[in-house]
């Protein structure tokens, strides 16, 4: 029976664990008093030892994110990203909600190993829950001395923030989130230089994920050998997975990484409603090309053999599709998002994500035309690394994958008139202004 | 004309000082000028923030234009904003919306002519293991049905 490992989460039942006392009963704040009689440069090399990458989407490995910071003592920011808005996900929110000091200890540690006296937390502004919490936490923190100067006595002075986002997912891209934070447009910047070297207000910056700090903690008291024994070779550790969709068990599950997709949706998620079976995943979050039954059955959770199989491990949601759903109205539903989320600024990804919402929600409509087909993949095609930031492929990839493995659907609506599923056209209460 | 209260200036002006930088603080001033105007941004909340902050209105209004939270026009006092994306269009966001735009006889994004609710549909707001889900001012209601969601209604009106 699949099962599930809970390390981050183990005391995520306790309603105590939320507040300082409940956190401190069940082991909080024991390893920032180790880390603070560790060398810096120590916590940095147990971090990158330990395999731990980067559990916001990129995966890209933390201690070497680290690594690229300036050697010298130019004052440098931690930022948290808690901008957590890819479509699927929701375990960030989870996290803060139910263990803000976990993220907290988690990044005086990291902030500590790095050399930074000033961290911000940049939540979403919808998650008003996740703010108000985090606010008391901090409060708390510095009370009992673990924030400000001199903290327990070390010598090592820190402090603490939150910047409320206001409603972009594009401020879930760091350099994005770095202009939002200086207030402006949250608009990606051009990389290279990257954040590590000249990030907010041209400091040298790292931006990490709320679960990849609360890591950091675990790393610190098990050893980067311990936590490397968990999950694969190369995608270490357990891995907060947000599960949704036509699923009958929704909700958040913490695996090794390297769990069978089968046993989070049969086993974990228990299945689907009698009378329906497996249609597709998208097994990252939105961004994710979307796997059919066969490869989902087959797919392993880690960032490795989700690549292999042309998709990506992303931010760990898993949107579970049903035989009962049309997919054309999926990735219609797709397009409107990235449509609506560009920011902009580069022409293929401004003009590319409204043609491809245009198109999807034309033939939805009963109105598309057979070549329409072709010019969702060709549009896509021309989408794909030529902009800033990866929000334009990653509005590319999931309409190449639904028209490449669902093709029949695209064919039978543009051919018929009516989805091949539902037997209808699009009757929603459509926003959608269509183009002819 | 609008003028900030004796308060809302204070947290402006305290904000002002709270970051490394000046220009940070133009997110949460839009939103203390958001709530002292009855919910919503007008050229005139612009002007008066850029007064106090002593920033180009311009600056100002590039920033509230990019982020949907802040409101371009008036909205009901309570705001139903429906979450459309794929989770919750799975598991009924659709019909939510337009069991919601049916029973207070009001189209997506028009406010009841009473000025209590306004109907929206918004894009994820990762709360998708509980689809599909509303918020209604900073509250999230949740593992809603058509019905559970105008009963929710009914009590605030």
């Amino acid at each position: 029976m699949a099962q599930e490992t809970k390390y981050l989460s183990e005391f995520y039942h306790l309603p105590e664990f939320k507040g300082l006392t409940g956190y401190k009963k069940n082991g909080g704040y024991a390893d920032l008093v180790k880390a603070l009689k560790m060398p810096p440069q120590l916590i940095i090399d147990e971090v990158k030892a330990s395999g731990l990458r980067g559990r916001g989407g990129a995966g890209f490995s933390t201690g070497m994110k680290w690594g690229f910071l300036p050697k010298n003592n130019e004052p440098r920011y931690l930022l948290c990203n808690a901008d957590e808005g890819e479509p699927g996900t929701f375990k960030d929110r989870m996290m803060m909600e139910k263990a803000p000091h976990q993220l907290i200890e988690g990044m005086i540690i990291s902030a500590f190993a790095i050399g930074s006296k000033k961290s911000y937390i940049y939540v979403r502004g919808e998650y008003d829950e996740s703010i108000a919490t985090l606010e008391v936490a901090i409060r708390e923190a510095y009370t009992a001395g673990y924030l400000g100067k001199n903290i327990l006595g070390s010598g090592f002075d820190h402090d603490m923030d939150i910047y409320r986002g206001a409603g972009a997912y594009i401020c879930g891209e760091e350099t994005g989130m770095i202009s939002s934070l200086e207030g402006l447009k949250g608009q990606p910047k051009l990389k290279p230089p990257f954040p590590a070297v000249q990030g907010y207000l041209k400091k040298p910056t790292i931006v990490n994920n709320v679960e990849t700090l609360a890591v950091v903690k675990y790393v610190i008291r098990d050893g980067a050998a311990h936590y490397k024994k968990m999950g694969t070779e190369k995608s270490a550790g357990t891995k907060l997975f947000s599960l949704s969709g036509n699923i009958t068990k929704p909700g958040n599950y913490e695996v090794p990484l390297g769990f069978p997709l089968k046993d989070m949706i049969y086993g974990l998620g228990g299945g689907f409603k009698a009378g329906r079976k497996l249609k597709a995943v998208i097994p990252g979050g939105s961004s994710a090309p979307v796997l059919n039954a066969e490869e989902s059955e087959k797919a392993l959770m880690d960032y490795e053999n989700l690549a292999q199989m042309g998709s990506m491990l992303g931010s760990g949601a898993i949107i579970v599709i049903d035989d009962s759903q049309c997919m054309v109205q999926c990735l219609a539903n797709l397009t409107h998002f990235y449509h609506h989320e560009s920011c902009g600024q580069c022409t293929p990804c401004r003009e590319g994500t409204g043609w491809l919402d245009k198109i999807t929600h034309s033939i939805l409509s009963g109105q598309g035309r057979l070549q329409d087909i072709e010019l969702l993949l060709k549009i896509s095609d021309n989408m794909k690394g030529r902009t800033i930031c990866a929000l334009s492929d990653a509005a590319a990839l999931p309409v190449i994958s639904f028209v490449t493995k669902f093709r029949d659907e695209f064919e039978f609506f543009v051919r018929e008139g009516k989805s091949k599923v539902k037997g209808t056209a699009y009757k929603g209460t459509s926003h959608v202004e269509m183009h002819h | 004309m609008f003028q900030l209260s004796p308060e809302g200036k204070e947290q402006v002006l305290s904000e002002l000082k709270r970051y490394e930088a000046k220009q940070s603080a133009v997110l949460p001033a839009l939103y203390i000028g958001q709530r002292e105007n009855k919910g919503f941004i007008t050229p005139a909340v612009i002007q008066e923030l850029s007064k106090v902050m002593e920033i180009p209105e311009s600056q100002i209004n590039e920033v509230f234009t990019f982020y949907t939270m802040y409101n371009k026009k008036n909205v009901g006092k309570y705001h139903i904003q429906i979450c459309r994306t794929l989770s919750c269009m799975i598991n009924g966001a659709d019909e939510l919306a337009a069991h919601m735009c049916n029973e207070l006889n009001v189209k997506l994004d028009q406010m009841t002519p009473d000025g209590r609710f306004t109907v929206s549909e918004v894009e994820c707001l990762g709360s998708c293991g509980t689809a599909p889900m509303m918020q209604i001012g900073n509250k999230y209601f949740e593992n809603l049905t058509p019905e559970s969601a105008m009963n929710l209604i009914r009590m605030m009106k």
